[in-house]
């Protein structure tokens, strides 16, 4: 039996995991619900915000507290990229296929690891953490990073804000009858066209400062897009696509199956997510908390 | 004076299955006019046509004497269009009170209508108005379609199948609130079956059939001559 020291270090790390991933696949999980596409180039996005982050920080010189602006201009500018793409090029897919979205999207997924291989080069570059978090707190026997820490309070944070968002707010009320049905709110005078831009920008957002947020505890590489996405793909999955707090729930349960399967099984600790994923399809297709589609 | 709303020679298809052949019709400000016709003969279709929810392929729609041909759904509804679907439509997620106000705040039409003035023409739905319209029955959500609409003070509204599954009762009650709604001067262009919900409402009327108007001609015409009523519009 391992110490319980241990055992809490371990859900701290899970946990951790868990939560720069939520801020991602919120992203990705919003988009897909009122707009109804999966975006397989979201993982691009989060690399984006990466390497922008990286680059604000290199324009911005030495300080000890320049990451907050790098990290939220770069969300910014993502979410800029994001509306973008969606008014000249998603547009023409909504109503079609799945497979072709599918393909134009991974298509994007090629030319923006391209663009930014171009612009930023192959060479890893990392991003040092906001001095105010640089410390660590000890919390029983285990040294858990102050940054980390605000991770972990950032995630269940944005969750309530999103719902307050989507619940609470006009703005959200607009959404939610978007997803009801958009052809009925268009016929009541709603400009859909631009909710769906506006949709798609907030997912962008969040892509990007995942992805920003992420760079003191990981170095930026190509390849990272590919990699966020695959993992953002399964909490999506295990927690309902559309569903927020089915995405909050699965980002958790991510984390700790990572974290925990990984004692039991050192060598293939992804593939205790990856059976977890596989029985949820088939037991619940449409996820712990999402909702079976009708249409 | 130029007609509200003047449609001319729509011939409208969905995808090869051609619905309407020519259909032409014009509503002058403050009239009810029915479109009458059986399931099927293109009364939603022009409807949806006039909305530009479909695109017709042919024809043309003047509103206020200049062409909205072409244009999307929420322009027309902007430019004081108030369309009604037939199958109720409320967004069953929000409730009553938040069906109303995501339809005032996307209209982006000031005017009369408010919540509590829908709450006026429709009783029934005030108690009911922090409930899920998802959890309605269908005389509410009906009453709940159509005051949804009238939040973005259409001067012109399209009402599809009001009548359509309701109980005979709350049918009789809605006819009533419709009276109303002309009474206070809105104008009407209703698709209905039941000729008794119609007739009793409507100044004019266009019987459509396969998609052409078969016939069109005040409403008291009808009313008065069984015979001809039974000659456009046996089963």
């Amino acid at each position: 039996m391992p110490e319980p020291s241990f055992i809490f270090g371990q859900f701290v790390g899970g946990l951790t995991a868990s939560m720069f991933l939520f801020v991602t696949a919120v992203g990705l999980s919003l988009i897909f619900g009122v707009l109804r596409v999966l975006n397989f180039a979201h993982g691009s996005l989060y690399m984006l915000g990466a390497y922008l982050a990286w680059q604000i920080m290199n324009w911005l010189g030495p300080g000890p507290e320049h990451f907050w602006l790098a990290a939220l201009g770069s969300a910014v500018v993502v979410a800029g990229i994001g509306a973008a793409i969606e008014r000249l090029l998603f547009r023409h897919l909504y109503g079609r296929e799945e497979l072709y979205q599918l393909l134009f999207t991974y298509a994007l997924v090629l030319v923006l690891a391209d663009v930014c291989k171009i612009v930023w080069g192959t060479q890893q570059l990392s991003v040092s953490r906001p001095l105010s978090l640089s410390g660590g707190t000890t919390i029983f026997g285990t040294l858990v990073p102050h940054y980390n820490l605000f991770i972990i309070v950032l995630g269940p944070a944005l969750a309530l804000a999103l719902w307050l968002l989507l619940h609470r707010s006009p703005a959200g009320r607009i959404i939610r009858a978007a997803v009801l049905d958009r052809e009925m709110l268009g016929a009541l005078g709603a400009n859909v066209g631009w909710i769906y831009t506006g949709m798609f920008a907030l997912g962008a957002f969040l892509a990007g400062l995942g992805g920003a947020l992420v760079t003191p505890v990981k170095t930026i590489v190509p390849g990272m897009d590919v990699e966020v996405i695959v993992e953002v793909f399964i909490i999506v999955v295990i927690g309902g696509l559309g569903s927020m707090w089915g995405t909050f729930l699965g980002a958790v349960v991510f984390g700790q199956v990572l974290a925990f399967g990984i004692l039991l099984m050192p060598r293939f600790s992804i593939f205790s997510v990856f059976a977890l994923m596989a029985i949820i399809l088939i037991v619940r297709p449409w996820g712990l908390l999402g909702r079976r589609l009708t249409r | 004076m130029a007609s509200l709303l003047e449609v001319r020679d729509l011939h409208t298809a969905y995808g090869l299955s051609q619905v309407l052949f020519g259909v032409s019709l014009e509503i002058q400000a403050g009239e009810c006019v029915c479109l009458l016709g059986r399931n099927g003969v293109g009364k939603s279709t022009t409807i949806r046509s006039i909305m530009g929810l479909t695109r017709p392929s042919r024809g043309e729609v003047r509103w206020k004497g200049g062409s909205i041909l072409g244009w999307p759904p929420f322009r027309v509804a902007r430019a004081g269009i108030g369309f009604v679907p037939e199958d109720r439509r409320v967004f069953a997620d929000l409730t009553v009170r938040e069906n109303l106000d995501v339809a005032r705040q996307v209209s982006r039409r000031p005017g009369e209508w408010t919540a509590e003035a829908v709450f006026e023409l429709f009783p029934p739905l005030r108690p009911i108005a922090g409930r899920r319209a998802g959890y309605l029955s269908g005389g509410e959500q009906q009453m709940l379609t159509i005051g949804r609409t009238l939040m973005g003070n259409p001067e012109l509204l399209l009402l599809d199948e009001p009548s359509e599954g309701l109980a005979p009762l709350v049918v009789e009650h809605l006819l009533e609130q419709v009276t109303a709604l002309k009474r206070r001067g809105l104008t009407i262009l209703l698709a209905e079956q039941g000729i008794a919900f119609s007739l009793q409402l409507a100044d004019r009327v266009y019987v459509l059939e396969k998609g052409t108007v078969r016939f069109s001609g005040a409403a008291a015409e009808l009313r008065e001559d069984e015979a001809l009523r039974d000659r456009l519009l046996a089963l």
